[in-house]
């Protein structure tokens, strides 16, 4: 590639027809490559969101073909569907609750394990591991563990005299019960937290100290700072799995209803109790895969596309800040 | 800034007592937090492995330590339920997904990490935002899409090939990680191999693939991880079907197949639960590598 100009005085015509001749060589080279994600990004990622914009203007059951509808899906969103916003309000709460606790939660055993010197490596392992563990388990274990009338913690609560929630029965602890299951599946976080927080320059404690800066003003002004875009970075990532909040409202709805009623129908455990587990995703997918309401669900979930985007503007337009490897040849 | 704190040299083995002991009950307070920390997150398992020792009628008293064991629960665990089936089929998804994310994503990852096209940073873009929508947005249109589809006959739908195929055409998450991985070979390497007359689809082959060995094993961990644990697809296009369950719709079942078997259900699921933490105990390198590589990934 070097040596392309410097031949081009001698022999420029036959240069440019061989670098020309290369160059689509290199086109063809890209395509090949390329060539899969390509195939893969029309089949299974643009053609159905195109299609889903089509299909969300029309009424759309699998057996007869879409009819269209122009705008009535979305009316009957905005106005009559007494489902939608409460789903809307569930996954706002989830946003405005789950996220911030995670984060912060996570931030403060990564700053307790930074300052920690013997043992690291086995707090380290104990609060990452659960983050592993697959979400169906997880729920399982947690409905069993809170379950009001023999679950462990109740029973060690009503040895402390308190009378423990109905957690995942009740809808007012129904979701504050899927937090405590976030909590325990902070690993994830708390690892990038913690090598972000030991990545913090010494010499920046080391000059604070000298200003006079106690623990807390270092945390403030040094720690928090350098960090900040690793924390910005989880907080809309938190943002995007709300978003998709599905597994741990599935499951803990299904198991924790079959136990108060023992009925086999699963339509009925969306959302249990009382539609306060009705995340935007589960009514996605009762509307589409419950009741085949296909063109509805399309509708609802244009709505979910659009805020998702957005969201995920936020982080690739930074990606340069969080992207970039140390060492990276660009 | 004003003052200067030339003449302070930072001697800590001198510090008046009242600052050691202050520094040190901020560590007795430090290692109180990290203790209870661990506690709390060490109780639902210990609850969990409790429980599955239990009979099926101390499962549903108030008592919290199992008299007798009952270690029998995890044989019959797999006497109730087709435990062998499930992770049959979470075998074959996790194989075959696994199998053709990396041979499609590769090539991707090297196209857009060491050769320079026009149109390579928005192509990257568009990788991201693929990675970061959520599943849903597109599910609607490729089931109608699925259901509609049978060739000779064959019905996807109720099957777990709907889940797998899109993975044999480049996977976002692990062309992400690939790529970052294949920024970090020296530049020197490449050119080497080109000066010895390597084509480039050689030195991907070669060179690449074999510096890229850490890597390629962080992307494969991570994807049996991802399909081991994947719920929402496999739900919804193999829900109708218990011969195609994966483990964990399975599981998600079984205690609607067992009423109230506390004990089984435990024990099913902390069976569910080990394999992924024995991998993690295997494999701790491959996850370091993948989480220092993805930098932010959660």
């Amino acid at each position: 590639m070097i040596d392309a100009s410097a031949g081009a005085v001698s022999r420029p015509i036959a240069r440019r027809r061989g670098r020309s001749r290369a160059a689509w060589r290199r086109r063809g080279l890209v395509l090949l490559l390329m060539g899969p994600w390509l195939a893969g990004f029309t089949i299974f990622f643009a053609y159905p969101i195109v299609w889903n914009a089509y299909l969300s203007f029309t009424h759309y059951n699998l057996l007869s073909p879409p009819k269209w509808i122009g705008l009535a899906n979305y009316r009957y969103m905005l106005h009559d569907d007494p489902q939608m916003w409460p789903a809307v309000r569930n996954t706002l709460w989830l946003i405005a609750v789950l996220v911030p606790l995670q984060v912060v939660f996570a931030l403060g055993v990564a700053l307790m394990l930074a300052r920690a010197r013997a043992g690291v490596g086995v707090f380290r392992t104990i609060f990452y591991l659960p983050a592993l563990a697959p979400p169906v388990a997880a729920t399982l274990g947690f409905v069993y563990i809170l379950n009001p009338a023999t679950g462990p913690v109740n029973i060690i609560l009503g040895h402390l005299g308190i009378h423990g929630p109905l957690w995942f029965q009740s809808p007012a602890w129904a979701k504050p019960s899927l937090v405590i299951l976030g909590l325990w599946g902070i690993g994830n976080t708390m690892i990038i937290f913690l090598a972000a927080v030991l990545d913090v320059p010494r010499h920046l404690y080391e000059s604070a100290e000298l200003d006079g800066a106690g623990p807390f003003q270092r945390l403030r002004w040094v720690t928090l700072p350098t960090i900040s875009p690793v924390i910005l970075f989880s907080v809309v990532l938190g943002v995007i799995q709300a978003l998709q909040y599905f597994t741990q409202a599935y499951v803990a709805a299904n198991i924790a209803s079959g136990q108060a009623d023992q009925a086999g129908d699963t339509l009925n455990h969306l959302g249990y109790p009382l539609d306060s587990t009705l995340f935007y995703p589960v009514l996605i997918y009762q509307h589409g895969f419950a009741y085949f309401n296909m063109g509805y669900a399309a509708a609802l979930a244009m709505v979910l596309l659009v805020v998702a985007f957005a969201v995920t503007l936020v982080i690739v337009l930074n990606s340069r800040r969080w992207v970039h490897y140390s060492g990276a040849v660009r | 800034m004003t003052t200067v704190a030339v003449a302070r040299p930072v001697e800590r083995r001198k510090l008046p007592p009242q600052v050691r002991r202050r520094r040190f009950l901020m560590v007795v307070a430090n290692y109180s937090f990290l203790i209870a920390v661990a506690i709390a997150f060490l109780a639902p398992i210990g609850f969990i492995a409790l429980t599955s020792l239990m009979t099926t009628n101390q499962a549903l008293s108030p008592e919290l330590w199992p008299h007798p064991f009952r270690w029998s629960n995890y044989l019959d665990v797999f006497r109730t339920a087709p435990i062998w089936r499930w992770t049959l089929n979470t075998m074959m998804y996790s194989g075959l997904a696994t199998l053709g994310l990396l041979l499609s994503s590769i090539p991707v990852a090297y196209a857009l990490s060491r050769l320079r096209w026009r149109g390579r940073e928005i192509a990257f873009m568009i990788v991201l935002v693929a990675l970061m929508l959520p599943p849903q947005v597109s599910v609607v249109p490729l089931y109608a899409t699925w259901s509609k589809f049978h060739p000779f006959g064959f019905h996807f739908v109720g099957t777990l090939w709907p889940v797998i195929i899109p993975n044999w055409l480049g996977d976002a998450f692990s062309i992400f990680l690939l790529r970052q991985f294949f920024l970090t070979i020296p530049e020197e390497y490449l050119d080497a191999a080109r000066v010895d007359g390597c084509g480039e689809l050689r030195i991907l082959t070669t060179v690449v693939t074999r510096l890229a060995k850490p890597a390629i094993a962080a992307v494969a961990l991570f994807s049996f991880l991802y399909t081991f644990n994947d719920f929402f697809l496999p739900l919804l296009y193999t829900n109708e079907n218990p011969h195609n369950w994966p483990l964990q719709i399975g599981l998600s079942q079984f205690r609607s197949l067992h009423q109230v078997q506390w004990n089984l259900t435990m024990a099913a699921t902390l069976l569910v639960m080990a394999p992924v933490v024995v991998l993690f105990f295997l494999a701790q390198k491959a996850f370091v590598e993948g989480v220092t590589l993805t930098g932010v990934k959660g």
